[in-house]
């Protein structure tokens, strides 16, 4: 009996131990995959073109490679997010952790997490078919594909990261702190600002970085609204390219396996796995840096 | 900034600087404080003694409507501050916090450093000028007896500190407002007992200054370091008095008691 018992639990420890390994296998197998056909790109473009070049045409019979063009739009599509994001998110954390009632924070927190639920594909087309129109009235001559509309509807497509995220951080500061400021004759405004915002900071870095994480890989919302059009621009009223955009676009298209124009998605997609590897890992090192203790 | 406590305020209010008037509180249902009646002398260290949840700490956080905090609070009854009465005649809620420095049972400095610690009070008050903060933050230090202990290091972390200086921070954040009164729960029970000699010396010099209402569990404190001792038990005030009469000759058979450690 006791012989049994031992054994189910070896297997079951295994089991456990083969779910875990899944996830680091899969990263490990994905590294390998981008590595691989990353060296063979790299074989034929000097990395120095790749990182320099302006233009990237890896689909015309003028064959460029310059990655700033889709990191260009990348960064200025998660820009317009971010900017959007950040402030508007930690403001509602702050509403519904401080001034809101609680039965209020709790009917609106999840229905402000539907946000991020909503499918990206809708998200592309309300950009799309919505706010850039509405831009157009403001802005006269916005194209009918910019960074600027899906930017700010990524923003609103993230803001939930933040927000629920946040909350979390605010509401983790203990409340003597809370007390002392009241107790100092701070109003809500003051001590939510001056006190428990700065208390909660490494929590709210590390929403916000996860929410740029979440933007930079950002697929369906730029590729419908943002005009698949590699630029080297930080104008936010023209039309760009993303990386992940040009991924789809090559993806979907016709390229030939092992072809040159095939493995460009490569190199394109271990840029933006670098840009998200090293951003995790700055929310890391952030969370152990600044975890402040309060006993 | 004035003193409020100078001799003029003392005339012109009465000797009384804190009253409460048959005060009742309740958190929604449950009644927490019965017709507590007490009226707390200017410049006096007063003492609130009394087994766990007889009321004494939320009677304390009445004084500077701390207790506005907390949802489903309910109070009826005056409490007053040099004769007005806080709940009904204050309007600005935060403002007047300003008038009543508040202590902790734990030490619960910001995370910030020691000078933005004693500094924040004023610059919550829009004051800008380096050499006034420069000068409230000495100040107050001093007061406060850790201004020797850390003038070389006021821009490091105020968690750096240990508990007990941690403790003296918050008093001198309190007093860097220039408060009238110190509101003071249970201030050294999460110190040792050095620290805590240092915190009870220091009670006993802020009160030229201060109204001092202390909330305590140790009665050696109260006794020796209280002009008037209050008795709580049940939320009701059972007996209140000058301190040496407390200890030595308690009116009620539930002070004896308690005092003689029979129960709480």
């Amino acid at each position: 009996m006791s012989g049994i018992k031992i054994k189910s639990e070896k297997v079951i420890e295994l089991v456990m131990l083969l779910c875990s390994l899944v996830s680091v296998i899969t990263t490990l197998g994905i590294i390998l995959v981008l590595s691989i056909d990353t060296f063979k790109f790299f074989q034929e473009v000097s990395l120095f073109d790749f990182l320099t070049d302006t233009q990237w045409t890896p689909l015309f019979e003028d064959k460029h490679f310059g990655i700033l063009s889709l990191l260009s739009g990348t960064l200025l599509t998660t820009t317009i997010a971010v900017i959007i994001a950040v402030p508007v998110g930690i403001t509602i954390a702050v509403y519904l952790n401080e001034y809101a009632s609680k039965k209020f924070t709790y009917v609106v927190k999840p229905l402000l997490e539907i946000l991020a639920a909503i499918p990206t594909v809708i998200y592309g087309f309300f950009a799309l078919q919505f706010v850039t129109p509405l831009l157009q009235k403001f802005i006269p001559g916005l194209s009918g594909f910019n960074a600027l509309s899906p930017g700010i509807v990524m923003g609103v497509m993230i803001i939930p990261y933040i927000t629920s995220l946040s909350e979390d951080a605010l509401r983790a500061v203990p409340k003597s702190l809370r007390e002392a400021s009241y107790g100092l004759g701070a109003n809500r405004f003051q001590t939510a600002f001056s006190v428990l915002v700065p208390a909660a900071n490494s929590g709210i870095i590390v929403s916000v970085i996860l929410a740029i994480s979440r933007a930079l890989g950002e697929t369906m919302i730029v590729a419908i609204a943002a005009g698949q059009e590699p630029k080297l621009t930080f104008n936010p009223l023209e039309s760009v390219e993303t990386i992940t955009t040009y991924i789809v676009q090559v993806s979907m298209g016709d390229v030939p396996q092992d072809s040159m124009e095939y493995r460009t998605i490569f190199a394109a997609g271990i840029t933006l796995f670098m840009f998200t590897f090293l951003l995790n890992n700055i929310s890391f090192w952030i969370r152990k840096k600044y975890e402040q203790r309060y006993e | 900034m004035v003193q409020k406590n100078d001799s003029l305020a003392k005339l012109q209010y009465g000797m009384y600087k804190l009253k409460a008037k048959d005060l009742n509180l309740y958190y929604g249902k449950k009644q927490a404080l019965k017709d507590v009646t007490i009226n707390i002398t200017a410049n006096t260290v007063t003492a609130f003694i009394g087994p766990s949840g007889c009321g004494k700490s939320t009677f304390l956080r009445c004084f500077n409507r701390m207790n506005d905090l907390i949802p489903d609070v309910t109070i009826k009854g005056e409490v007053m501050i040099d004769d007005i009465d806080i709940y009904k005649n204050i309007i600005d809620v935060y403002a007047y916090r300003k008038q009543i420095g508040m202590v902790f049972q734990k030490p619960n400095p910001f995370p910030k450093s020691i000078f933005e610690n004693v500094a924040f009070g004023l610059r919550i008050n829009g004051e800008k000028s380096k050499s006034v903060l420069e000068e409230t933050v000495e100040y107050a230090l001093k007061q406060a007896a850790l201004w020797d202990e850390v003038k070389d290091n006021l821009q490091k972390s105020a968690m750096a500190l240990s508990g007990g200086q941690q403790q003296r921070l918050c008093i001198a954040r309190a007093i860097a407002v220039q408060p009238s009164v110190l509101l003071m729960d249970e201030p050294a029970s999460a110190l040792d007992p050095i620290s805590t000699a240092k915190i009870e010396e220091l009670i006993y010099e802020l009160k030229s200054k201060f109204t001092i209402v202390i909330v305590t569990h140790n009665m050696q404190q109260a006794a020796r370091i209280s002009d008037k001792t209050a008795f709580f038990y049940l939320g009701e005030l059972i007996e209140y008095d000058n301190t040496d009469k407390i200890f030595t000759n308690p009116a009620k058979n539930a002070t004896q008691n308690y005092i003689t450690g029979r129960f709480g």
